[in-house]
């Protein structure tokens, strides 16, 4: 395609506009979160992991506010309402009793998320019951179907915006799976169907319901009972929606927040394996670093958003340049010049397809085989049906054989080698932890590897080699600052999190800065641990000899005074606490890493 | 600048037994000079050939022998020229003596810079090594080898030698080939260089670096394991990706007459208010940064920012150690980095090299905490992988990756595969096709692997420079296509299909594509229906037996008749994706010559039927890029000529721009779209 000779050139590296690293906008979602507010989610209970017992309603409202804050982050576009229901006050334009859509100033009730949104959101659970209170649902004798209530009035909120350009969805979290069930049988009957009826109305106008249920670790939470019916669950489909039985309250939490986003494709791609044999992927940008939103450039004295003019001038005469230039190349004692069309053709390699090469063993595939985040490719019958079956097939073949397949991928601007790496499903206490599918690793060109391990070695002797012994010490060692459960992210971005602390805090206009933790600083009180020192010092006596000072001369640092006073914390810490006997039954070494290991 | 400059004679053996692979070594070689012409135009480059049937060198005046080697170019500052004699080099007629060819060259290295510039004096031998170099006439072939090596070891040269294997070299005598390798390994030894074997001329194209990079380290310091245990260690880029040429943006504003004329362009930005009440550019004082947060945009000064902002302390910190399996392959993020031992420093070494064997025997990585440098914003913290070094010469060191946060990873959700219907998985015959494609379609059989990334050159890359050569001659050169050499890299070796002819076939046998019937609107399906309504071939919803199946009539041009039907019917050839971008293309190039040469009313009435049809294919390709441009350019076309009807005719039909929530690659908003063709004369009543 034709390409803007812009980007042609520009450094993806510096461009955090570009398609790679940009989830894709293709269209809005609208999202009403609807929480059942009745007594039942206040008085039912889940251990949490302080050894507190966290109530059903509490997970709701804190797996909401989370996505919040992600949402305001990466997608800020998307719009949300907040709606309770079961309460004793209502709020709603409806004027239906039982229902209260949550919000806060200057935003209507569909609206994208703001920062005083987030804020007042955060600390709901302090004034609810004194604001909105909480009702039992429906009971016998009443004519009231809060139930229906809500969906009607959350479908109402979703009236906005076209279906073409926007995904609207209602989330529904509720523990209550039979919210008829104490009804006589008639009246049962009528609510049922007119409560399916009206969800079918809202799904008949293309908004999609899905059911966050939560289950107490003794009761799971039925949804054959009634939200099949209402959420369109039938077979297979329904046996693999309540994963498993008495799950952990953070499990549970962490499935609520998975089940929260939506995917998004980043675009479909051909798998040619054979002539004749060509399969459908989507491919999907599963990990991509998050910068910073762009700046926008506003003028110091109004506060008014300025844009951007961007002129080309000739440096010889000054004039402007109004058609996209030619470009050149000094070469020879002259300049080349390329048309943008001719760079855009040159680039243009087995355009839009993926083409099987071959395969080979995993050993192959070198830690120092990568440039840039990998994409997740998964098949598709969509449109060619078949596809997903010899994705399987080959799939399976590849974990069976540790094999990954190389394949040459014509992505019009950047086409590349890439390995298809397989990755088979994994979960744990019925949560995906791994999606099966194949992740598409960019490999390196020759020119782009570099051997700067192999320019020292000036001397005529071999390099120097660890001896027996000092292997066995620096294994020690590292037994002493083992990790058992490491997630590879499962840490927040410090600067990232700092970074958004100071916007929402100005855009609350408030004094202080929230304190935000760091949570990829070392745990520096686990290293003061005794048995850590003693392998530490064994094996620095090992390689380092006895005279040590000669080795901190070579480069002297100071320590600061800053990490002077850390030290003496530190090693006050460590009076107070029996490490040596902690290490002793294996107790756990980082304990920052281990509080996170559970978020 | 002079200080890098490097000095290198080029050895080329252009013996019989290489003569099918000269054309590689001619592109190699002048990929090379093309590449320096540009990066290190200061470099000097010599080049000799042996094998030949003359000997044209100063040895054979001087003092006799060194038979059938020519200097084909003395040592100078390269040039075009050196581009030009690359590209044809002699074929030779009788087998070369690689060693009589390295003495040659270090003569002419030695008579041109005697000791000076030591480190920068390089030899590059490429020969397939299979025949024997004359016996000495006293002591062994080994230390007459052992004596050269030591001089140039003295003299601060180097030298690479890059042998041609494989297939190559089939019938050669293997003891003249171990006896010929051993020889070359006593140079590596002696120069600390590598001698490289390659075996396809694929990776002959790889196996040379064209481009020199001096090495720059990211990071000099500790690394830290505990507050007790600090390692001095360098940080360098083990990966970079090279990237695709920055090209300058050319002027053709300044008259012919113009000899001094520079060409260049300057690019410069003008900030000005959105509101529009005012024209006047605001001065760069005045602007502040705004941030976004949700709807709202937080003015920061930088002075603020640099007050709250979040500031680690230099340094590399070891989080703790995990098993390797914990860090799945697909999140590495970036390019990768090398850790080394501060060089020289032996403890230092031992340091590393104990820690990185441990990790090794028990299966263990690092996770670290880099800020590489003071006043960096950020942190990254990454993983740590032993990398055993196999040559004894070079200290064992780390691999380092960099990991992403928990903002960084969407855990979006996919089916199992066993939920799907049975007919979706594959059963034990179609399991059994897939199996023997994924044994037998093998890259790396016994050691000898295929497409290896250090040897794989960048087929893109390689396509400009040859563009650029060709440009510089003849200025309107067309890209040339891909060198054959280079489809070993985009497409399947032709000889391993072949070979393993009945693993396709039973592939072919046992899976089955298909269109899918029941898809209602999708784009292919679009045009399968539009265009069987117009040649009445194919009913449209019908399931053809495979994808690769071609549509009755095929269009290959979009003619004047018919050109939106010609256009759909060309969209929906699926043999070939390029038909896509094809039929843009050339629709776009209809319109165009449709609005410039109008005659009358009626052709813009074929004009517009010909952009709703491209607006619409380029929505369903989701490629707005081609529509956009082509509209800017109709607009423009028409402010200059002064045109109105056309503009107030595209708006009336809603034939605006493409905006992001029709196709998301577009960066134009809806109300963007709107008003670019009504903005043009702004109306009263907008």
């Amino acid at each position: 395609m034709d390409l803007d000779p812009e980007d042609v050139f520009k450094d993806e590296e510096d461009d955090p506009d570009n398609e790679f690293f940009q989830q894709s906008e293709s269209s809005k979602e609208y999202v009403v979160y609807l929480v059942d507010a009745s007594r039942k989610m206040f008085s039912t209970t889940c251990p949490g992991n302080d050894q507190k017992d966290e109530t059903h309603f509490h997970t709701a409202v804190s797996c909401i506010a989370g996505s919040l804050k992600t949402q305001i982050i990466s997608r800020s576009y998307d719009e949300v309402a907040i709606c309770f229901f079961n309460t004793r006050e209502k709020k709603n334009l409806q004027d239906l009793n039982g229902v209260f859509v949550f919000n806060v100033a200057e935003r209507e009730h569909l609206d994208r998320p703001t920062a005083r949104l987030i804020k007042e959101f955060d600390c709901i659970e302090e004034s609810f019951m004194r604001e909105i209170g909480s009702q039992y649902g429906i009971v016998p004798g009443s004519r009231e179907n809060s139930l229906y209530n809500a969906l009607w009035v959350a479908q109402a909120l979703l009236r906005k915006g076209s279906i073409k350009t926007a995904d609207k969805r209602i989330l529904l979290f509720t523990n209550e799976d039979d919210p008829f069930g104490s009804l006589q049988d008639a009246a049962k009957k009528d609510m049922t169907r007119t409560t399916l009826q009206r969800a079918k109305d809202a799904q008949d106008l293309g908004i999609s319901i899905e059911l966050l249920p939560l289950s107490r670790p003794d009761s799971e939470f039925n949804v054959s009972t009634f939200y099949a019916d209402l959420i369109g669950l039938d077979g297979e489909d329904l046996a693999q929606f309540m994963p498993s039985a008495s799950q952990k309250l953070e499990d549970m939490k962490d499935q609520l927040r998975k089940r929260m986003f939506t995917k998004r494709v980043v675009r479909r791609i051909g798998f040619h394996i054979a002539n004749g044999l060509s399969i459908e992927l989507n491919t999907y940008a599963l990990i991509r670093p998050t910068v910073p939103g762009a700046i926008t450039w506003l003028d110091s004295v109004t506060n008014h958003p300025l844009k951007t003019e961007r002129s080309l001038i000739c440096e010889d005469t000054g004039a402007l340049i109004q058609e996209p230039p030619k470009l050149f190349q000094p070469y020879r004692n002259e300049n080349v010049k390329f048309l943008p069309e001719e760079i855009a053709e040159i680039k243009r390699i087995s355009p839009g397809k993926l083409r099987l090469l071959g395969f080979k063993p995993l050993s192959c595939l070198k830690d120092y085989y990568n440039l840039r985040p990998s994409t997740f490719v998964y098949a598709s019958d969509q449109e060619v049906v078949g596809s997903t079956c010899i994705f399987i097939a080959l799939h399976r073949s590849m974990l069976k054989h540790n094999r990954f397949a190389v394949a040459y991928y014509g992505a019009s601007n950047h086409p590349q080698l890439v390995a298809l790496v397989a990755q088979d499903e994994i979960t744990s206490a019925g949560a995906q932890m791994e999606p099966p599918g194949m992740h598409m690793i960019y490999l390196p060109y020759s020119d782009d590897i570099r051997d700067d391990e192999e320019i020292f070695p000036d001397t005529e002797e071999d390099a120097p080699r660890a001896d027996e012994d000092q292997i066995q010490k620096a294994a020690a060692l590292i037994k002493r600052i083992y990790v058992k459960d490491f997630s590879a992210f499962q840490f927040a971005n410090p600067a990232l999190q700092r970074h958004y602390a100071v916007l929402q805090a100005l855009a609350l206009a408030e004094d202080d800065i929230p304190e935000t933790t760091d949570e990829t600083a070392p745990d520096e009180e686990g290293l003061t641990r005794p048995a850590v020192v003693r392998a530490a010092e064994a094996f620095k006596h090992s390689v380092y000899g006895d005279s040590y000072d000669e080795e901190s001369d070579m480069g002297k640092e100071k320590m600061s005074e800053a990490s002077r006073k850390r030290k003496a914390i530190a090693e006050n810490a460590a009076k107070d606490y029996d490490w040596g006997n902690l290490a002793d039954k294996g107790q756990p070494y980082l304990e920052r890493i281990q509080l996170n290991n559970s978020r | 600048m002079a200080r890098n400059k490097e000095k290198l004679v080029l050895l080329l053996d252009v013996g019989p037994s290489m003569h099918g692979v000269l054309s590689e070594v001619e592109k190699l070689c002048s990929m090379l000079v093309e590449k320096k012409l540009i990066f290190s135009k200061y470099d000097e480059l010599g080049v000799v050939v042996f094998g030949t049937e003359e000997s044209n060198n100063d040895l054979t005046t001087e003092v006799g022998g060194y038979q059938n080697i020519t200097v084909l170019q003395d040592i100078k500052v390269v040039d075009g020229d050196l581009v030009d004699t690359l590209q044809k080099l002699p074929r030779g007629t009788v087998d070369g003596d690689f060693l009589d060819a390295i003495v040659v060259g270090m003569d002419m290295l030695i008579k041109k810079y005697k000791d000076l510039h030591k480190g920068k004096k390089r030899l590059c031998l490429i020969t397939n090594a299979i025949h024997p170099i004359k016996d000495p006439f006293e002591g062994s072939k080994e230390d007459q080898v052992m004596t050269i090596a030591e001089q140039m070891a003295a003299q601060g040269m180097k030298i690479e030698s890059i042998v041609v294997r494989g297939r190559f070299s089939r019938d050669a005598n293997k003891g003249v080939m171990d006896e010929n390798d051993h020889l070359l390994s006593i140079f590596s030894k002696k120069t600390h260089t590598r001698t490289v074997y390659v075996d396809t001329p694929t990776s002959l194209l790889g196996a040379l670096k064209t481009r020199r990079v001096t090495p720059v380290t990211v990071f000099r310091g500790h690394l830290e394991l505990s507050p007790q245990m600090k390692i001095k260690v360098w940080v360098y880029k083990k990966t970079q990706e090279e990237k695709f040429p920055t090209l300058k943006k050319y002027s053709e504003k300044a008259p012919a007459s113009n000899k001094l004329a520079t060409h260049q362009v300057k690019v410069s930005y003008e900030y000005k208010s959105v509101d529009g009440s005012s024209n006047s550019v605001i001065p760069p004082e005045q602007r502040i940064k705004g941030y976004r947060y949700g709807p709202q945009v937080v003015p920061i000064s930088t002075a603020e920012w640099d007050a709250v902002k979040f500031k680690p302390e230099k340094g590399i910190k070891v989080l703790g150690f995990t098993d390797a399996s914990k860090i799945k392959r697909h999140c590495y993020m970036k390019d990768v980095y090398l850790f080394i031992a501060e060089p020289g420093n032996t403890r230092a070494t031992l340091a590393v090299s104990a820690i990185a064997r441990a990790m090794k025997e028990m299966n263990a990585v690092a996770i670290l905490r880099c800020v590489w440098r003071q006043g960096q914003q950020n942190v990254v913290v990454g993983v740590l992988t032993p990398n055993i070094s196999q040559n004894d010469k070079i200290p064992d060191s780390f691999y380092f990756n960099v990991l992403p946060f928990a903002e960084d990873v969407r855990e979006y959700q996919f089916p199992s595969f066993n939920s799907f219907p049975a007919s979706w998985q594959p059963n034990d015959q179609q399991q059994k096709a897939a199996d023997e494609l994924v044994q037998m379609l093998d890259l790396a059989p016994s050691g000898k692997e295929a497409l290896l990334p250090e040897f794989t050159p960048n087929p893109v890359l390689e396509r400009f420079y040859r563009h650029l050569e060709l440009k510089a001659k003849q200025p309107d050169a067309a890209v040339p296509p891909l060198d054959e050499t280079l489809k070993k890299i985009i497409e399947p070796d032709p000889e391993l299909v072949a070979e393993n002819k009945s693993v396709f076939d039973a592939l072919h046998r046992h899976f089955e594509l298909k269109q899918n019937p029941k898809l209602k609107k999708s784009s292919r399906q679009w045009y399968q229906e539009k265009q069987s309504g117009s040649n009445a071939h194919v009913s449209g919803g019908q399931a053809v037996n495979s994808i690769e199946n071609q549509p009755p009539v095929k269009i290959e041009k979009i003619g004047d008749l018919t050109p939106v039907q010609d256009f759909e019917a060309m969209m929906s050839q699926r043999d070939n994706p390029e038909w896509v971008e094809k039929a843009i293309k050339e629709l776009r190039e209809k319109i165009l010559a449709l609005l410039i040469h109008p005659d009358g009313e009626d052709k813009y009435q074929k004009a517009m039927e010909c952009v709703a049809a491209l607006r619409k294919g380029c929505i369903i390709e989701q490629e707005p890029g081609p529509y956009n441009d082509l509209m800017h350019r109709i607009r423009q076309y028409c402010e200059e000529k002064g045109i109105k009807s056309l503009p107030q005719l595209l708006a009336s039909r809603d034939l605006t721009l493409i905006s992001k929530s029709e196709a998301e690659d577009s960066n134009v908003t809806a109300e963007e779209a709107r008003s670019f063709f009504v903005k043009m004369e702004p109306k009263p009543d907008v």
